[in-house]
């Protein structure tokens, strides 16, 4: 793993993430990405993914998202993107639209993007009144000794994974035993919670680190 | 300001912080927050891709019209709304009913929204907001007033408008009151700061934050008088996060239409191209009140203190 400074772009060329801003909090992610030096595009139409090096699927409503996806063509599009093998992170909603399984979706389903072998639970823990935060320990990190905080906001669960998929973090519950909540697939990656709500960079390194070696291979 | 309070959690989980509560608001920006008086209506929201639904007994437009005391809504018909959608639910307190926001939390609402529609229960105290591990939000009509929410515990603050009456003008006025006020801070020095925070009666630590960000250091939406798609996204590029929309859709002739053309509207709400496609054919809009007909006691955004 490799510190901030590498990460502002490779043989001079600045790194063009996209932010998928149909709704959730797109703004945060701008934001962080910036202070990293990348430029970043909000994709609200098929035609603003041309030329990105990397796509993150933010938090909000994954229903939202879908729907408006599927209003203007835009779910296709992003599952040919999801399966050339370019680089993806969905954080939250984004996470379950990813997922190719979901449990307790949206009656009569819900439009969704998929690529990412895990089974997802929507609303694991319940309503607003259950969410929470707390402090992980990432060993994919660089200063993993240092803890992250993870803020969980209605929060999904990973409660399946394919082999090939590797457990990013999970948390120890008394009764279910470990709950996945991150976890990375080639160059997809999901995270339950929100590093956009917190000042810590570390995970926006992490994928920004990702969209690297893939720009190596 | 958000307060920490201290509670039984473990080391490990905490619930209820300020994170948390304020991280729920800023999950539903961009998006559509419907008014819905029952399972029906909750579902064509959610069908319409709204991001949350409020669940009341009658939409503003009725409240204006039957007149009465307006209060909390029946805890079974919130409930089953609850049932019914996966999409977060809120529901309205009235504004200093402390009762019945500690109801409204009991039933898993996921956030209250302490409401001048509703008729004020207290004319001098608002909710403590702070002792709830449940999100506020609260109208503003200006800097000062927002201010003075956040200062009770607010994580969301929206423009109260005027509503049930499908007029804008109201919102508008409170939006630019609110983005004015915010500039004027920016070129302000400290003790004109000190000054400031005086004389809205708000405290000095979030006059000086709202002056260093340069926006609400909160989400902040857009409500009160919403009917088409294009209400939406003037409140949009006014500089909102997003908004409510209480009458104008189920008073309207076809609300799914019109639900799903204001959500596409809020997202696209910079390109004229697209709002003019999701403005074609909605049918009938919410006829409408014209506000200098209505008088200072039928304005509900002058409740609130």
């Amino acid at each position: 793993m490799v510190g901030g400074e590498e990460l502002k772009g490779q043989h001079g060329q600045r790194l063009k993430i996209g932010v998928l801003a149909l709704q959730g909090a797109v703004v945060e992610h701008c934001r962080m990405l910036e202070s990293l030096g990348v430029i970043v595009v909000e994709v609200r139409l098929p035609e603003h993914l041309k030329l990105l090096d990397g796509l993150i699927i933010p938090g909000g409503e994954s229903t939202s998202m879908g729907l408006i996806a599927e209003r203007w063509g835009l779910i296709e599009p992003l599952r040919s993107w999801v399966q050339s093998g370019r680089p993806t992170w969905g954080i939250c909603a984004g996470m379950i639209l990813l997922a190719e399984r979901i449990e307790d979706q949206k009656q009569g389903g819900q439009p969704s993007i998929g690529g990412m072998d895990i089974e997802v639970n929507r609303n694991y823990f319940g309503r607003q009144i259950n969410s929470f935060e707390t402090m992980l320990n990432i060993d994919d990190f660089y200063e993993s000794e240092k803890p992250y905080q993870a803020v969980f906001i209605r929060a999904p669960i990973i409660t399946e994974v394919s082999d090939g998929v590797k457990i990013l973090a999970s948390l120890t519950n008394g009764l279910d035993g470990k709950l996945i909540v991150a976890a990375r697939q080639k160059l997809m990656m999901v995270t339950a919670f929100h590093p956009e709500l917190t000042d810590d960079l570390r995970w926006h390194q992490l994928f920004l680190n990702m969209v690297h070696e893939s720009r190596a291979t | 300001m958000c307060v920490e309070i201290t509670k039984n959690d473990s080391d490990q989980i905490k619930s209820g912080t300020c994170q948390v509560k304020s991280g729920f608001a800023q999950m539903l920006k961009g998006g559509v927050i419907m008014d819905v008086v029952n399972v029906e209506q909750a579902q064509i929201a959610e069908e319409a891709g709204a991001c949350a639904v409020m669940a009341l007994e009658r939409v503003p437009a009725d409240i204006r019209k039957d007149g009465g005391v307006a209060r909390m809504s029946d805890p079974s018909m919130i409930k089953k709304i609850i049932n019914a959608v996966s999409i977060p639910v809120m529901a309205k307190a009235r504004i200093g009913h402390f009762v019945e926001a500690q109801i409204l939390q009991s039933l898993g609402v996921d956030c209250i929204d302490e409401s001048e529609v509703l008729t004020p229960a207290d004319e001098v105290h608002h909710i403590n907001k702070s002792k709830f591990d449940v999100p506020f939000v609260c109208g503003a009509c200006n800097l000062g007033e927002a201010l003075r929410r956040l200062a009770e515990g607010a994580v969301m603050i929206r423009t109260k408008g005027e509503a049930g009456t499908g007029n804008i003008i109201e919102a508008v006025r409170h939006a630019r009151a609110i983005n004015a006020s915010i500039r004027q801070l920016q070129s302000m020095d400290e003790n004109e700061l000190f000054a400031f925070a005086k004389e809205c009666r708000a405290p000095y630590e979030l006059v000086q934050q709202t002056a260093k960000l340069g926006r609400l250091p909160v989400v902040n939406f857009a409500a009160g008088g919403i009917a088409i798609p294009a209400d939406a996204a003037l409140m949009m590029q006014l500089g909102m996060d997003g908004v409510f929309v209480g009458s104008g859709i189920f008073k309207s002739g076809d609300p799914a239409k019109r639900a799903k053309a204001i959500v596409q509207a809020t997202t696209h709400f910079n390109d004229a191209k697209l709002l003019a496609e999701v403005s074609a054919e909605l049918g009938d809009p919410m006829v409408g009140i014209n506000i200098d007909v209505l008088t200072n006691q039928d304005r509900f955004s002058q409740r609130g203190w």
